[in-house]
């Protein structure tokens, strides 16, 4: 019998009316990785941040290694051993890595901070977890997997006994994520105990002992990993069965409708998109893949016409489109779905209505002369709400108050109602649970199925395989592979992704 | 030879010290994150507190200790302002700029019945320390000698705030403040408390300065006396990227500027013409910078 080192009892967290724990049994063995998962708002990241003493809860205790605590801060929960890495790092770009984890607990000669002392410790910690980091190097020149890498020696140093990770690999490289499990499991060979928020599925498992699902603020199933099969984990999660993989037919890609040559953005020796060149058809799934940062943003302000290019050529639809504005890319046929769906989708101080009109609003029925039809906004809004499943009061209310997945919702409704010949889809399922990816999938087969051409750029490899009739491997600007989907999979887009394209040849 | 007198190389050492205490404060207030545009003002206030502790007392000690505390009494809208109150911290500088130039103008006629220019036998100077064995070394002597202790403080200042920031464990902290308050506080981090000690200690360092403007060569304090010193500092705090060595680099080349302006009056210039010289480098520099930056981005 393996001893306990977590334990939580009842946990309930509420806001407002809303109930986010609903009295959360928890229990964590000391030195096993621990799943939690859940669709989103089902309360894992209340429960985290009760854990991690950033929250209080409002009924309910916790149990660390038997004797029951009070976290009055993050700090105090430092203490007691837990640490935390963040989906958003919390690292300081222009401080080296050193100077990163021993902030705040640095060693002293005299009143002098003990350089030496601090690089030697952080190495000697690095190599023991065998996380290779250079501690002399500048984080804002790191990858952000070896960031990741830093944020867990931050928590090793301050001696975390408990390490929540939440969301770990959604920023990472599958081979980063490789690395990432070979550093969990070195942990728990040192007796460390692993709290996992994820909802992959594939992750949970490869790495984990055990798993926790939570729904709706409660604990819905708890199973040894072994014992469980991924259907079962999802129905725990979603409380239905769902389809994981997406059924699709095979492509029949029509006539040319993006023409890109030669596009680039930015100057000098290596602009950010270089000289990049492809084609997508009508009735084809085109998936980017790439590490972020590798000039997949810039690639498509330029296609969308929020940013000029620096040379190339656009065509889409048969019209030059290079040099046009954000409108002129919308007439000539353009659809697109932001990364940002808070900030570039929607206005958040608008109601779901006025955000489901913007584009159509010089378009009939939805303007009268100078006026818009009130009437006509309103009935379009709740019919796009009532056939995307968003779930909001009526379409009156602001979406600033919208969970993401909601947002998604609205901004992908808005979209696809567009019937523009091209539609570019960024990161379309982040942060977006189960359920949603399900439709959303669904959605976007369909209207290739129609005739549309689709670009896809995701993080998500899964997302990319799963989608695409064709894959673009985006790497420092270029592409470096342009693979049919039959012939790719993960390790080899992983490889491309890092710039070896010798294996993969 | 004699086309800069070595006396007025010396005036030039001793007219830097406020625009170097003032880009000292400036730079640490920057490392927290409270951009701090309100030396002019705290300058003025300083120079005001000095002479009046001057005149009352006799000593020119006590006026340097009432800049001190009267500066950092006036800072603490900045520090409470920008941190508890959550208040715009340019708007907050303005309102205190505003204020100095009033307050000190308004006091002036109420303390001692004066406007415009106070001047007054029993205003005791600050002495100028004549180091013998240096003094008598041409050059050397009237740069490194023949100063007041403010002038010889803010190059020791300039070491310990540079030693402070980039060598201890405070240090690091309060870099990490500025750059990220979040990712400060989750490492247990006061951010708050930082910022408030931190910009009150930047009123000392502007208090100093006040003091040594109105103490420093003549003992008289005249109505916004300051006269856009404050400013330059903050121009050498965007110069010097928040680094205190670099700013106090750019005061350096500031003063430069200034005595040839002074040079160029003595040639027979106009000196409404001569008075531009040191914007000009002012404005010179930040482009040259501004170019350089671009010039690194690209590259």
């Amino acid at each position: 019998m393996q001893m306990v080192e977590l334990e939580t009892a009842g946990i309930v967290k509420r806001f407002g009316t809303l109930v986010a724990n609903d009295g959360i049994d928890l229990s964590v063995a000391r030195g096993e990785v621990h799943a939690v998962m859940g669709e989103n708002g089902a309360g894992k990241s209340t429960l985290m941040s009760i854990l991690y003493g950033m929250q209080a809860p409002d009924e309910g205790s916790i149990l660390l290694r038997g004797q029951e605590v009070r976290f009055r801060s993050a700090v105090d929960a430092i203490d007691h051993g837990m640490g935390m890495v963040h989906q958003a790092f919390k690292l300081f770009n222009s401080l080296t890595v050193w100077e990163n984890v021993v902030y705040g607990r640095e060693p002293r000669r005299g009143p002098a901070l003990d350089r030496r002392a601090a690089i030697a410790q952080v190495g000697a910690l690095a190599e023991r977890f065998r996380l290779s980091v250079d501690p002399t190097a500048r984080v804002g020149d790191l990858s952000v997997g070896v960031r990741q890498r830093v944020e867990i020696l931050k928590a090793l140093y301050r001696d975390a006994r408990i390490l929540i990770l939440d969301e770990p690999t959604a920023v990472l490289t599958p081979q980063e994520r490789d690395g990432l499990f070979d550093v969990i499991r070195t942990l728990k060979a040192d007796q460390r105990t692993i709290l996992f928020v994820t909802h992959k599925l594939h992750e949970v498992m490869a790495i984990t002992d055990s798993v926790t699902v939570l729904r709706q603020g409660r604990v819905t199933e708890r199973m040894a990993t072994r014992d469980t099969t991924p259907a079962e984990i999802i129905r725990a999660m979603t409380g239905r069965v769902v389809n994981l993989t997406v059924d699709r037919k095979p492509a029949t890609p029509g006539a040319a409708v993006l023409d890109v040559q030669g596009l680039t953005v930015g100057t000098g020796a290596k602009p950010v998109v270089d000289k990049l060149s492809f084609r997508l058809h009508a009735g084809e799934i085109v998936g980017i893949a790439g590490v972020a940062g590798n000039g997949q943003t810039e690639l498509i302000e330029a296609l969308t016409g929020l940013r000029r290019p620096d040379g190339g050529r656009v065509t889409l639809s048969g019209r030059d489109v290079t040099e046009a504005d954000v409108e002129a890319h919308r007439a000539a046929g353009l659809a697109y779905v932001p990364e940002d769906r808070a900030v570039t989708g929607t206005a958040r101080a608008a109601s779901a209505a006025d955000n489901l009109l913007m584009g159509y609003q010089r378009k009939a029925p939805f303007t009268e002369g100078l006026r818009l039809n009130a009437k006509a906004v309103a009935e379009h809004a709740r019919r796009l709400i009532g056939r995307f499943g968003v779930k909001i009061a009526d379409e009156t209310v602001l979406v600033g108050t919208l969970s993401g997945g909601n947002l998604q919702k609205v901004v992908i409704a808005r979209e696809l109602t567009h019937q523009a010949p091209l539609l570019i889809a960024e990161q379309p399922t982040r942060g977006v649970d189960v359920g949603a990816i399900e439709f959303i999938h669904a959605e976007l087969v369909a209207e290739r199925d129609r005739g549309r051409a689709i670009l896809l750029v995701s993080a998500e490899l899964s997302e990319i395989l799963a989608l695409s009739d064709r894959i673009l491997v985006m790497y420092e600007g270029r592409i470096l592979a342009d693979l049919p989907a039959g012939a790719a999979d993960e390790d080899r887009l992983g490889l491309l992704m890092a710039g070896r394209t010798g294996q993969a040849a | 030879m004699d086309f800069i007198s070595a006396f007025m190389v010396n005036s030039t050492v001793q007219a830097i010290t406020p625009i170097l205490l003032a880009a000292l404060a400036g730079s640490l207030c920057a490392r927290v994150g409270v951009f701090n545009i309100a030396m002019e003002g705290q300058l003025l206030i300083g120079a005001f507190c000095a002479v009046a502790g001057s005149h009352y007392t006799g000593s020119a000690a006590v006026g340097v200790a009432a800049a001190l505390v009267g500066t950092v009494v006036f800072s603490l809208i900045l520090a409470y302002g920008a941190t508890v109150f959550r208040g715009d911290a340019v708007v907050i500088c303005i309102g205190m700029n505003l204020l100095a130039s009033g307050l000190t103008a308004y006091l002036l006629r109420q303390l001692f019945g004066v406007s415009g220019v106070f001047s007054d036998p029993n205003i005791a100077e600050l002495a100028k320390i004549r180091i013998a064995s240096i003094q008598s070394i041409p050059w050397l002597g009237w740069i490194v000698s023949r100063q007041t202790v403010l002038t010889y403080l803010s190059w020791a200042l300039t070491a310990l705030v540079a030693y402070v920031l980039y060598r201890t464990p405070m240090g690091l902290r309060l870099r990490g403040v500025g750059e990220d308050p979040e990712a400060a506080g989750t490492m247990g981090i006061d951010v708050r408390r930082y910022r408030v000690v931190t910009v009150l200690a930047a009123g000392a360092l502007t208090g100093l300065g006040g003091a040594q403007l109105s103490l420093g060569t003549v003992g008289i304090f005249s109505e916004d006396m300051s006269a856009g010193r404050g400013w330059i500092a903050v121009v050498a705090v965007m110069l010097g990227r928040d680094n205190p060595l670099l700013a106090a680099l750019a005061c350096v080349l500031f003063g430069i500027a200034d005595a040839l302006s002074v040079k160029l009056q003595a040639q027979g210039l106009p000196n409404q013409l001569t008075d531009i010289v040191p914007y000009v480098v002012t404005l010179a520099a930040l482009v040259i910078s501004y170019r350089r930056k671009r010039g690194t981005r690209l590259a």
